[in-house]
């Protein structure tokens, strides 16, 4: 199967349609599982590995849901696909650099996937835009249930699902929000925000998770604990705090508005003009501006434009989206470039229609 | 939780955003302030579960105690506590049996209990017995097949695919 552009301009975390979309991109449930008959990945040679993607896929294939899903050989990818699959957040990082057999099954829609032999044998992961972490657990909640039709997972009776490292035991689970707080930090209260939330063993990370920085004013939070909880404690530990950092990033988007909205309005328009008229643009100052531009969009600073729009161009200016919209590999320079015509192209339009390759 | 550098209680749990990658720090009041001027942040430990499990390691343990330890071996991945604490990463699912005093006080260290609450797979066609056996036969057809022993290898391939067939196909 070839890693080709998938039927959905940008997969749900990214369509900005549903609740609470204006702060929630996207609601996120993942499970760690292992194959009981298989050691842990680090004790596993290659032939083990092929053996275990072998496996697993086949008896993933069946499953009546798979016959929606496409199933990637992530061995097999070449680099800017891999980094396209990652971009789409359909797998992870660990994923993509890892070697030896490894794959993931993803659903044509983008609503799940499942990931094999990354650091355990199996990472499910369920998707949804917005606040919807109901949806979320009901879809992984089913899936879990037709791999254990499939596959004898590791269970112990008082740890639970083991994995491969001890702090994912129990649930396996990681329940996860990402949250665009641009005035929070504008307003420099993120710290504050952050410094609560690890009180009550909630963690904190950027776009893409585990190692990677908080670009563009996107903020991940997830629990830390995953044993002695319920899968359904855990949904409602992270539920019940998404609605506070709401309320507190809304007033700080009113004391913007009122204390300094000429100001504002300034760094809005400023950041918007960049986009539209820049020579060359890199990724990093890409996400940062767009991030103001999405702030002055939602407070009605910017009227010709919408979310969804914005929400896609944070997607499609990564550097495998552009290289693969543009049908060849291109160096940094080469696609700083790109993403400047990319960016003039979408941004002159009152709201453009998907983009095309 | 208790503080990762003493042994008081740790009331910051920081998650650090500014290296390479990220990392969390469970510190006492007056380490955290430690921790947090800059000119100490090098020292740190990068990761937590490295951080708890040096930790974990050196109270109450003498050098001989702590050698004897890491040359611990599980009987079915073979994976050593050693290694163990060097990855952060286990061998199999038969380590938190083999392991399970070592591991208790970090699995506590790290989600507060150790008894798991929620969901239980519906289905396991294959025994614990079965499972183990599956586990220590692979490795040892791998090692069969370094030493270029293909007949044992091979007798052992055989006797996996026995135990396979008596678990769902």
């Amino acid at each position: 199967m070839k890693v080709d552009h998938f039927p959905n301009p940008v997969g749900p975390w990214m369509r900005g349609n549903g609740p609470q979309s204006d702060i929630v991109i996207s609601s996120r449930v993942r499970l760690a599982r292992n194959v009981a008959e298989f050691p842990f990945i680090m004790r596993c040679n290659e032939f083990d590995r092929a053996n275990i993607e072998a496996t697993v896929s086949r008896r993933l294939r069946e499953m009546p849901v798979a016959s929606t899903c496409n199933y990637f050989n992530v061995a097999t990818l070449k680099a800017v696909d891999r980094q396209y699959l990652v971009e789409r957040q359909l797998i992870s990082r660990e994923l993509s650099e890892n070697q030896g057999a490894r794959g993931v099954l993803v659903d044509r829609d983008e609503n799940f996937s499942v990931m094999i032999n990354e650091e355990d044998h199996l990472r499910i992961q369920v998707m949804r835009s917005g606040l919807d972490f109901e949806g979320a657990f009901q879809q992984i909640e089913a899936l879990d249930d037709a791999i254990d039709e499939k596959v004898c997972y590791a269970f112990h009776s008082q740890y639970g699902y083991l994995t491969a490292c001890p702090t994912n035991v129990g649930t396996g689970m990681r329940v996860s929000v990402m949250l665009h707080l641009p005035a929070l930090v504008l307003t420099k209260q993120i710290e504050k925000v952050f410094r609560s939330l690890q009180k009550i063993n909630l963690a904190v990370r950027g776009l893409y998770g585990e190692g990677s920085q908080a670009m563009g004013d996107f903020y991940q939070i997830s629990n830390q604990i995953t044993l002695g909880r319920s899968e359904y404690e855990l949904i409602k530990q992270v539920g019940d705090v998404v609605p506070v950092i709401i309320s507190y990033e809304r007033k700080a988007r009113h004391f913007l508005l009122q204390d300094s909205r000429d100001d504002l309005q300034r760094q809005v328009r400023k950041a918007l003009g960049t986009l539209q008229k820049a020579g060359q643009i890199s990724s990093e100052e890409t996400m940062h501006l767009l991030s103001k531009v999405r702030l002055g969009v939602n407070l009605g600073l910017i009227n010709d434009l919408d979310i969804p729009t914005i929400n896609r161009l944070f997607v499609y200016t990564q550097p495998a989206h552009l290289q693969k919209m543009r049908g060849s590999e291109m160096d940094t320079t080469q696609r700083n470039k790109a993403r400047a015509v990319y960016l003039h192209s979408q941004l002159e339009l009152p709201s453009g229609d998907a983009p095309q390759s | 939780m208790k503080c990762q550098r003493c042994d008081k209680q740790a009331a910051f749990h920081i998650t650090d955003l500014t290296g390479e990658t990220v990392s969390a720090v469970h510190l006492c009041p007056n380490c955290a302030k430690d921790y947090l001027e800059p000119q100490q942040a090098k020292k740190v430990e990068t990761s937590s579960l490295m951080g708890m499990l040096s930790k974990q390691l050196k109270v109450g343990q003498t050098a001989e105690q702590l050698a004897a330890l890491d040359q611990k071996v599980c009987p079915i991945c073979g994976i050593s506590f050693f290694e163990f604490r060097k990855q952060g990463r286990l061998g199999c699912p038969h380590d938190y049996t083999f392991f399970h005093e070592e591991l208790e006080p970090l699995i506590v260290n790290i989600h507060g209990v150790t008894e798991h609450k929620g969901k239980t797979p519906k289905h396991s066609s294959i025994s614990n017995e079965a499972q183990m056996q599956l586990i220590q036969l692979r490795r040892q057809m791998n090692e069969a097949v370094e030493k270029e022993d293909y007949e044992q290898a091979t007798h052992i391939r055989d006797l996996i695919r026995q135990l396979e067939s008596g678990g769902r196909e």
